[in-house]
């Protein structure tokens, strides 16, 4: 049995525990709400840029003249995955399950006979995936220094990886993230972005206006892609920032909790051992005072 | 008619009733004004103008397309009101082009050339030092 020192001393490091969670949960709620306006912001963007090149690459996809990005190089042999992770832990299962998923679909490409490459985004991703898979590795991006993502960031990760495209280093790339739904569940998405994939113009909405094109919808087309590549890097990376956020605000809540259910229990505990302390010091008394 | 200038990180501008948009598209500028032909123009480095009912407004836009339907919505890369544009900003941009311009395949390098030369002439417009030798 620990003794009351024990007890006490237990006692006060969980609750200092419980208030450094409580803190990290507020935070991460501040955080949270900041990390979806963004999201909330680039929403119009991407979607008017996706509709467009939804058209565009439609009406493009069957010529055999289409740009490289989207007709793919006609193979699939070799494939890069980008793995967009957190820079910082303490946020539930969220890089843990990142990872899994691109190790997962790594292995079903390695067990294909096919060539892996992985480019990672995040320190903690790149942590988790160092055993058995650091083969793969060929390049790693570092955001911890970047307090605000911007468009900026996103754009020199797809710079990145379309000059790998040009000179040929893989055929197929595919970047994973979180996607957020709710503060409490966010999925692990993973979604190819070379060649590039955009849902076809809703058939009555999209299609019934006919553009004309400036300069060519080939030369439209060829500017578009890799912005289109860095536009949708943005959005996987201001998902996983909201996800992020939430899935460390819900893991510091149930800590927080967890600390004070511990207290509860450590208090009880502490007060029993007082009280026996007290009864066995009366037994004392009384038994000495009966012996005279 | 209804115009929209949307960046990658936020929504800048959202006029209603526009009169007339002046864009800086890749093959030269044009006007866009109500009932034009529905057109998808991409953008060159330049300054896109708007005229509303609170007289004219000007925008520093690089990358990205203009989609002329019902209305006119600009989705550009990089967009800034002509006013917040600074000396320092503008810097980093042509230095961006400039090595954009020494890194580009042969192909490329043209287009490449021209975007510097769309950027420099932009700031020129805005009225910055575009820190080009005098000849």
């Amino acid at each position: 049995m620990p003794s009351l020192k024990d007890l006490k001393n237990r006692i006060a490091s969980v609750k200092s525990t419980r208030k450094i969670t409580k803190a990290m949960q507020m935070v991460a709620a501040a955080k949270l709400r900041r990390a979806q306006d963004a999201a909330e912001a680039a929403r119009p963007y991407t979607e008017r840029f996706n509709a467009v090149m939804g058209q565009l690459a439609s009406s493009a996809s069957g010529s055999d003249t289409a740009p490289k990005l989207l007709r793919g190089t006609g193979s699939d042999q070799t494939h890069l995955l980008v793995v967009m992770t957190a820079e910082r832990g303490l946020c539930g299962g969220f890089n843990a399950n990142i990872a899994k998923l691109a190790k997962q679909r790594a292995d079903k490409l390695v067990a294909e006979g096919k060539t892996v490459k992985i480019i990672t985004v995040g320190k903690k991703g790149r942590e988790s995936m160092r055993r058995g898979y650091s083969q793969y590795f060929v390049d790693h991006v570092d955001l911890s220094d970047v307090k605000r993502l911007g468009y900026g960031d996103a754009s020199a990760i797809a710079a990145d990886v379309l000059k790998r495209f040009d000179a040929g280093e893989f055929d197929v790339s595919t970047i994973f993230y979180a996607k957020f739904n709710t503060v409490i569940s966010q999925d692990p998405t993973a979604q190819q972005i070379i060649p590039a994939k955009f849902d076809a113009p809703e058939g009555d909405a999209g299609a019934s206006t006919l553009y004309d094109y400036e300069p060519g919808e080939e030369a439209i087309l060829a500017d578009l892609l890799p912005r289109a590549v860095a536009t949708q890097i943005f959005a996987a990376l201001l998902e996983n920032g909201a996800s992020e956020q939430g899935a460390r605000m819900s893991a510091m809540d149930s800590a927080t909790r967890n600390a004070g259910e511990m207290i509860d229990k450590l208090t009880i505990e502490f007060n029993r051992s007082r009280q026996a302390v007290i009864t066995n010091e009366l037994i004392e008394i009384i038994s000495g005072a009966e012996a005279l | 008619m209804r115009f929209e200038l949307v960046s990658p990180e936020r929504r800048l501008a959202s006029v209603d009733d526009a009169r007339a948009v002046r864009i800086p598209g890749a093959d030269g500028d044009l006007t866009a004004m109500a009932d034009h032909a529905p057109t998808i123009t991409s953008l060159r480095p330049g300054i896109l103008t708007v005229e509303g009912p609170n007289g004219e407004e000007s925008y520093a836009v690089t990358g990205g397309f203009a989609e002329i339907g019902a209305g006119v919505t600009v989705l550009a890369e990089r967009a800034r009101h002509v006013n917040d544009v600074t000396q320092e900003m503008f810097d980093d941009w042509v230095a961006e082009a400039h090595r954009s311009h020494a890194d580009a395949s042969d192909d490329g390098v043209d287009s490449a050339a021209k975007l510097l030369a769309d950027m420099v002439a932009m700031g020129g417009h805005i009225g910055l030092n575009t820190n080009q030798p005098n000849l």
